[in-house]
C-alpha cells in the first residue's frame, strides 16, 4: 500500500554528519529498517550504532541497500548521488538543498540510462506511513496509512496538507516531497504515474508552486491517464513576477510560469484545485465520499 | 545573483567574447575623463539590474565633452523607470562610457543560453530579430526563436554553433566568427555558473565583424561558494536595504509592495501559501518571509526586527508548522522578541506540530496580547481584520472583492498604497 518506500526498505544514509546522523536516528525511531551510514575515511566505526562505510559500492555489498538518502553539503552532493548511482541503488532521495544547477545538470545527465531513480534535491524525502517507514526529513507523526498519496515541491507546506488530512482522518499512502529546486529527479508527473499504477492509491494531491511548466504537464497527463481523483493547490498566487521566492525553483520568468496558468491548465484536466492551502482537506473528503 | 552590464562586459572579455571598449563612472567627472580618454562620440549606457534602460531614456550618444557631462549629470542620481524595474525605479549610480559602434548597415540579433528544466539541461536560443523586444518577440512569434539543447557531458558543439548561426541568415563569410563568438559565450557561461546570459543585441557590423553590445549575465546563487571573485560583484544598492539585512541572517525576505500584513513563516512553499491566503482572506502581504526550517528564538527576534522595520505593516501573521521545531521553542522566541522590541502591533500566531499545546499555554501566560488561530484560514482571518484592512470574509474562497478592498483601505486613515 505504497509506492518507491515500504516494508522492504534498506536505507543508507550518505553524509552522517550532525544533520544526517540527526535524521538517520530519526528514520530509525519511525520503523525504517536504517542499514548503515557512508562518511569516507570512517569506513569500520559506528555512529550511533550504524555501521559506517567508506564507500557506497561497499555498503550495497554488505548490508544490501536498496535506498539510499543523501545529506553530504552541496559542494559533494551530486558527487553523492552519481556514486550512489554508480553502485546500482534504486532509489536516491538527496535532501541536500543548495546545490549548484550545472552540478545537478550533470547528476543528471549521469543518471540517464541508468537503473536508479533520484527523489530531490532540495526535499524533504519520502515516507509511507502505512507501512512505517520514512525515508527524509519530516514529522513522522503527522501522518497516517492510508489511500491518499501526496506529492509536492515544498517541504512545510506538504505537513500543511498532511497534517489537514490527518486530522479529518484521511491517511496516506505515500507522500513524496520533489523538491523546489529547478533540476530535480523525479517530478510531478513522474509521482503522479507512480500513484496512478499503486492500486492502494485511491486519491492524490497535488502541490505546486510557480517556475517552469511541471505543473502543467502533470496535468496533462491526468487529462489523459489518471481516473483516481486529484486535488490540487498552486502556492506563490499572490508572488511578484521577476522574484525567486524561496525555492530556486520558484520564479515567474518573462511571464510565464505564473500561478493562473498552472491552475487553468489543471482545473482544464479536471483536476479539483483549490484556491486556498486551508482547504486541502476537505476538498480531498469530499472527492473521497463520492 | 544580478551584475551590471559592464561587469558582465568584463567577464565576457575574460574569455575572449569582443565587447566594445568601455569604462564605468560614478561622477560626472569620471564619465568625461572615460570619453575623453576613449574618443567621441561615445555612448553613455545608466547602469542598473534592469532591462528596457534604452526606452526609458537610460543609453544616449554623446558627441562632444559637453553632451557628455550634460547626460552624465541628467542620469546619476536620476531615478530610472523601466517595465522591469516596477514604477518605484531604480536610482542610478554608475554609468558605462562606451566607444560608439557604427550601427549603419549592421544586423542586430538576440542570442541566449538559459537552463531549461524540461530537458534539465543549458540550452542555446538565438533570434534573428535583436534590439529591444526579445520578449515580445517570445510572445508573439515563438518560432523565431531557435533552440539548441546542450549536451552537459560534451558541451556546446561547433555544429551547433553553425546551425544557429546559418539558421540566423547570417552570410557564409561570417559564420566561423560567429559560431567561434556563441562557442565563446557557452564557455563563460559554464565557467561562472550562470543561470542566464543573454547578449541583446549581438551585433554583425557592416565589415563582418561581430560584437556583444550588451550583455545580461546571472549567477547561480548555489555556485558562488566556488567565485569569490564574482561574488564581489554583488551591487548591494540595487537590492532592498531590508532584504540585504535579511540575508545576513539567513532569513529568505521579499518585500511586496503596497501590502501591510507582514508574515512570518518556515518554509518557502508555506511561506507562498500564507501570502496567498491573506490575499484570499481580503487582505494583501507585505512581504515573503521564510525563517527557514529550524529557526530559533534569535532568527525570530531578526525575522521581527525586519518586518518591524516595514512602516506599512500594520499587523503580522506568525505562520509555522514545527515539524523538527518544537513550539515551546517557537513560542519562547516570539515571546522574548515582541518583549524586547516592544512590538506595538497585532501580532496572530497559527503554530503546529511538536508541543503544540505547550506552546500556546506559555502564549497565554505571556501577559502579552497575542491572537491565536488553530488553522490558516482562520489565521489569515484574524490577521487581516487586526491589520484595519477588508472585511473579514467567512471563506476563503474567489476574492473580486480586492480591489474595492484596498481602495477602502487608502480612503481611511490608514496610508496605504493600493495593492498593484
Amino acid at each position: 500500500m505504497s509506492v518507491l518506500v515500504g516494508k522492504n526498505t534498506r536505507l543508507l544514509v550518505q553524509g552522517m554528519g550532525k544533520h544526517g546522523t540527526f535524521h538517520a536516528i530519526g528514520c530509525r525511531d519511525y520503523g525504517t529498517r536504517v542499514v548503515g551510514g557512508i562518511t569516507p575515511g570512517k569506513g569500520g566505526t559506528k555512529i550511533e550504532g550504524f555501521p559506517i562505510f567508506d564507500s557506497v559500492a561497499e555498503a550495497v555489498d554488505k548490508t544490501g541497500a536498496n535506498v539510499t538518502v543523501i545529506f553530504v553539503p552541496p559542494p559533494g552532493a551530486a558527487d553523492a548521488i552519481m556514486e550512489a548511482a554508480d553502485a546500482g541503488i534504486p532509489l536516491i532521495v538527496c535532501i541536500t538543498e543548495g546545490v549548484p544547477t550545472l552540478d545537478m545538470v550533470k547528476a543528471k545527465e549521469f543518471l540517464a540510462g541508468k537503473e536508479s531513480r533520484l527523489i530531490g534535491p532540495n526535499c524533504p524525502g519520502i515516507i509511507s506511513p502505512g507501512e512505517k517507514c520514512k525515508v527524509g526529513i519530516m514529522p513522522g507523526h503527522i501522518h497516517k496509512g492510508g489511500a491518499v498519496g501526496v506529492v509536492s515541491r515544498s517541504g512545510t507546506l506538504t505537513y500543511e496538507a498532511v497534517g489537514q488530512l490527518t486530522a479529518l482522518g484521511i491517511g496516506q499512502s505515500t507522500c513524496i516531497g520533489i523538491g523546489g529546486d529547478p533540476i530535480i529527479g523525479t517530478n510531478h508527473t513522474d509521482a503522479l504515474e507512480l500513484f496512478n499504477k499503486d492500486r492502494a492509491t485511491r486519491a492524490i494531491v497535488m502541490i505546486g508552486e510557480i517556475g517552469g511548466n511541471a505543473e502543467e504537464e502533470a496535468a496533462a497527463y491526468v487529462k489523459k491517464h489518471v481516473k483516481k481523483p486529484v486535488v490540487g493547490f498552486i502556492a506563490g498566487q499572490t508572488a511578484p513576477p521577476g522574484r525567486r521566492m524561496g525555492h530556486a525553483g520558484a520564479i515567474i520568468a518573462g511571464g510565464k510560469g505564473t500561478a493562473d496558468e498552472k491552475m487553468k491548465a489543471m482545473r482544464a484536466a479536471g483536476i479539483h484545485v483549490v484556491k486556498s492551502p486551508a482547504d486541502l482537506g476537505a476538498a480531498v473528503a469530499k472527492l473521497l465520499k463520492k | 545573483m544580478k551584475i551590471h552590464e559592464y561587469q558582465g562586459k568584463a567577464v565576457l572579455a575574460n574569455h575572449g567574447v569582443p565587447v566594445p571598449h568601455g569604462k564605468v563612472a560614478y561622477t560626472v567627472a569620471e564619465a568625461v575623463e572615460a570619453g575623453k580618454e576613449m574618443g567621441f562620440p561615445v555612448v553613455v549606457k545608466a547602469q542598473i539590474h534592469a532591462g528596457g534602460r534604452g526606452k526609458a531614456g537610460g543609453v544616449k550618444l554623446a558627441r562632444t565633452a559637453e553632451d557628455c557631462e550634460n547626460i552624465a549629470k541628467s542620469l546619476l542620481g536620476a531615478t530610472l523607470r523601466t517595465h522591469q524595474t516596477g514604477p518605484e525605479g531604480r536610482v542610478v549610480r554608475r554609468l558605462l562610457i562606451e566607444q560608439g559602434v557604427d550601427l549603419a548597415g549592421a544586423r542586430e540579433m538576440y542570442l541566449a543560453i538559459v537552463i531549461d528544466r524540461v530537458s534539465g539541461a543549458p540550452v542555446f536560443m538565438a533570434s534573428a530579430e535583436g534590439g529591444m523586444d526579445i520578449e515580445e518577440v517570445a510572445a508573439t512569434n515563438p518560432e523565431a526563436i531557435l533552440k539548441e539543447v546542450i549536451d552537459p557531458a560534451v558541451g556546446f558543439q561547433p555544429f551547433q554553433a553553425r546551425k544557429l548561426a546559418f539558421g540566423l541568415g547570417i552570410p557564409s563569410a561570417s559564420v566561423p566568427r560567429s559560431a567561434a563568438f556563441m562557442q565563446m559565450l557557452y564557455r563563460a557561461f559554464e565557467a561562472t555558473d550562470a543561470s542566464l546570459l543573454e547578449i541583446n543585441p549581438f551585433l554583425l557590423m557592416r565589415d563582418g565583424n561581430v560584437l556583444a553590445l550588451d550583455a545580461k549575465i546571472t549567477f547561480d546563487d548555489n555556485a558562488l561558494y566556488r567565485h569569490p571573485d564574482l561574488k564581489e560583484l554583488r551591487d548591494l544598492d540595487e537590492e532592498d536595504p531590508l532584504e540585504v539585512e535579511a540575508s545576513k541572517f539567513s532569513l529568505n525576505y521579499i518585500k511586496l509592495e503596497g501590502g501591510n500584513v507582514g508574515c512570518m513563516v518556515n518554509g518557502a512553499g508555506l511561506a507562498m501559501a500564507t501570502m496567498d491566503i491573506i490575499k484570499l482572506a481580503g487582505g494583501s502581504p507585505a512581504n515573503f518571509l521564510d525563517v527557514g526550517g529550524g529557526a530559533n528564538a534569535e532568527q525570530i527576534r531578526n525575522a521581527f526586527r525586519i518586518l518591524l522595520a516595514d512602516p506599512e505593516v500594520k499587523a503580522v501573521l506568525i505562520n509555522i508548522f514545527g515539524g523538527i521545531l518544537r513550539c515551546d521553542v517557537l513560542a519562547e522566541g516570539v515571546i522574548a522578541a515582541v518583549r524586547d522590541l516592544n512590538v506595538q502591533i497585532p501580532v496572530v500566531i497559527r503554530m503546529k506540530g511538536n508541543n503544540e499545546e505547550r506552546g500556546k499555554e506559555m502564549l497565554r501566560q505571556s501577559g502579552l496580547n497575542f491572537i491565536t488561530a488553530d488553522e490558516m484560514g482562520d489565521a489569515a482571518r484574524k490577521v487581516v481584520a487586526a491589520a484595519g484592512g477588508g472585511t473579514p470574509r467567512k471563506s476563503a474562497g474567489d476574492a473580486p472583492a480586492e480591489k474595492p478592498r484596498a481602495k477602502a483601505g487608502a480612503t481611511s486613515s490608514k496610508k496605504k498604497k493600493v495593492a498593484k
